[in-house]
């Protein structure tokens, strides 16, 4: 069978196998709906968490971004794991003793306010729709690679089939088709990683073979060897500024904490004790993946420098070939040898514009105007991964496999982001905000009216995505970090923290988190982005932690000068820090 | 098991155990990350262990499992503090 047959089964089976866990899992109640009920084992819930959060951008891009800034890429590695550090000794459990139903619920409560709640809706939503129009972007690049379909096509199947799984079965549905979508996802990441190790190291365990020996020679210090013989900086030394570093760890870290598609998943444990558990399970399960990304990503560097650098272009391997077929690989001879010269620079300005005639060595010609530098190869950093089971020569059914992992990835981040638009849609501002009469039937309609909604806009950001997707990412991270975790942090652990301070922090932490990006992100300022005009060296990448801070700074101030938080909050607070009688999700309910 | 008395002493001593055991491991948290993978990698990465410059396999891949392993270290010592002062949710 040919490889595009065998991923029509492979894609085809697994969501077959979403659909049928939709059905089997139909939620009949808002607490089933929004939580699952309260009844989901720790360590499914640690899946389910694991594939929520990783996404189309951890299974397709993370291993390319290793791979081409080395040492620099620690900072995702390290911001999207250490938050879970954070999530589990510092909300987790007490977000699930608090027991209700979204984030903004906690917000508004602890606060005694509705413009609490508000303000935190508007975080959500903003965050979580900037995250999702990539996700459907993601499946639409996987459908038209390996599929050969229009992206637009690709796109509207992923909002089928999330339609069918997040309206029907809510959290609970949600929650089990993630446990699948974790299983195969880790599966299509790690069999091919386990091939090239033993390619590469002949040592079949990643993260072992980044340090065993390829030809004589640790492949760490072979990598750093052949990258500055070619003029790049060492693999594993990096080039942003400490102060810069630290500053995106710290806002990935404590954005991964804040958001409200993560902190929601521990809602669905039965205790408080299984919700720092559960976050420990997710982490390992997260771990098992993010640790073999570095091991990915240093193999493929190698591997393509070795596979194209002084090869000749017609004896160059097939999968350079197909890449460039579809116009991620770009090769231009400045100097007319027939051998491909790789080095450090773009070898052409703009993106790659292929002309459609084919050069002297069957190259696809390009309408570009050649830099100075001796470079002479494009290559976009997300096929590193998604090209790995062809540069290992694996047979078609691995090639199946990764299709169906990504979207797997892809769909399991869409749908939980999906579920905390329409619950804080239907939850926090109509039941407990707009129209408090509703009944439970009305709200569990509303909700999937709602998740309806999201997933058209989703869908329509996922065709249309707004030049400034790919910019936009750190928003998410650095909105999270600057207004949702302070508040909850601070509501858990200070009890004079009152509404005003609260309210005063997160709109504070907000404000300047989103001016600093919208200045040097925007296309009317995007001259202006450089280390030169950056507040103290720290990127719009990194201003999440500052905007906490300012958060912190700004809250604790205004909680000094306004009114004490009223006794039956703090009687609260002292119920939410105690893990004893958690019972089920939202009682009253 | 307690005495009602003895009940608001004991819901006291445990957040205090808590936010005590809280900053002891984030400090590992922020040693083994910022510390080892950012601050000190340059002077860490004159090391060599198994194939790996020190400071850059803290960054790639030690920090993270120290990470997993405080995590469960966190709830297991809960636990134990909640058993001891009969807070806990078993």
């Amino acid at each position: 069978m040919d490889t595009q047959t065998l991923t029509w089964i492979f894609v085809g089976a697994s969501f077959a196998l979403y659909i049928g866990i939709a059905i089997w899992s139909r939620a009949g109640s808002t607490s089933e709906f929004y939580v699952a009920g309260g009844h989901v084992h720790p360590v499914a819930n640690g899946m389910a968490t694991a594939a929520d959060w990783m996404s189309a951008a951890s299974f397709i891009s993370m291993a390319g971004i290793i791979a081409f800034s080395g040492y620099d890429a620690s900072v995702f590695l390290m911001g999207w794991t250490g938050g879970y550090v954070l999530l589990a000794l510092l909300l987790a459990p007490y977000l699930r003793k608090f027991g209700q139903f979204t984030v903004p619920d906690f917000i508004g409560e602890r606060y005694y306010s509705r413009a609490a709640r508000v303000v935190a809706v508007i975080c959500l939503i903003i965050i979580s729709f900037t995250y999702i129009a990539g996700q459907m972007r993601g499946v639409g690049v996987v459908f038209s690679r390996f599929l050969e379909l229009p992206i637009e096509w690709g796109v509207i199947v992923g909002m089928g089939i999330v339609f069918s799984y997040a309206v029907l079965g809510g959290m609970k549905g949600i929650t089990y088709t993630q446990v699948a979508q974790y299983c195969v996802l880790i599966f299509a990441y790690l069999v091919p990683a386990i091939f090239i190790s033993i390619l590469i190291t002949g040592n079949p365990i990643p993260q072992i073979g980044l340090g065993a020996d390829a030809g004589g020679e640790p492949v760490l210090q072979k990598l750093d060897r052949t990258l500055v013989d070619l003029g790049f900086t060492a693999f594993t030394s990096g080039s942003k500024s400490k102060i810069d570093l630290i500053a995106i760890t710290l806002a990935l870290m404590v954005g991964t904490a804040g958001l409200p598609h993560v902190i929601v998943r521990f809602f669905t444990v039965p205790k408080v004790s299984d919700a720092r558990r559960s976050a420990g399970y997710a982490l390992v399960f997260i771990a098992l993946l993010y640790t073999t990304a570095p091991a990915v990503g240093a193999f493929a560097r190698l591997n393509f420098v070795e596979s194209v650098h002084e090869k000749e272009y017609v004896a160059a391997p097939q999968w350079v070939k197909t890449w460039e077929g579809i116009g991620l690989i770009a090769w231009t001879d400045k100097n007319n040898d027939g051998v491909i010269q790789y080095g450090p620079g773009a070898p052409f300005e703009g993106r790659a514009a292929f002309t459609g005639e084919a050069g002297p060595s069957g190259e696809r010609l390009l309408a570009n105007t050649p830099t100075a530098a001796e470079n002479e190869i494009l290559v976009d950093r997300d096929i590193m991964v998604l090209a790995n089971p062809e540069i290992a020569n694996l047979p078609g059914w691995v090639i199946a496999l990764v299709a169906a992992g990504g979207v797997a990835a892809a769909l399991s981040t869409a749908a939980g982001l999906l579920l905390v638009i329409s619950a804080s849609i239907s939850h926090d501002l109509l039941k407990k905000t707009f129209r408090p009469q509703i009944t439970e039937r009305t709200e569990l309609l509303a909700a999937r009216a709602s998740a309806a909604a999201a997933i058209l806009v989703a869908g329509y950001l996922g065709v249309n995505p707004p030049g400034f997707v790919a910019q936009v990412v750190a928003l998410a991270f650095g909105l999270a970090a600057a207004s949702l975790f302070p508040a909850i942090l601070m509501g858990v652990f200070f009890k004079d923290m009152n509404r005003e301070g609260a309210i005063a922090g997160m709109v504070a932490g907000l404000a300047v988190t989103l001016a600093y990006i919208m200045w040097f992100k925007s296309p009317w300022f995007a001259g202006l982005n450089g280390p030169e005009n950056w507040l103290l060296g720290i990127s719009p990448e990194g201003f999440g932690a500052v905007g906490m801070l300012v958060n912190f700074g700004v809250a604790a101030l205004v909680a000094r000068f306004t009114s004490p938080t009223p006794a039956n909050v703090r009687a609260m607070v002292d119920e939410i820090r105690l893990p004893r009688g958690a019972g089920d999700a939202a009682p009253g309910h | 098991m307690n005495a009602p008395a003895n009940e608001e002493e004991n819901k006291k001593e445990y957040w205090r155990e808590n936010v005590r055991l809280l900053c002891t491991l984030l400090a590992v948290w922020f040693l083994v990350s910022f510390g080892a993978g950012i601050l000190f990698v340059d002077v860490l990465n004159a090391v060599y262990i198994g194939g790996f410059p020190l400071g850059f396999w803290f960054a790639q891949q030690g920090s993270i499992l120290v990470f997993v392993i405080l995590i469960f270290v966190y709830s297991a010592r809960m636990k134990r503090i909640e058993k001891r002062l009969g807070v806990g949710d078993e």
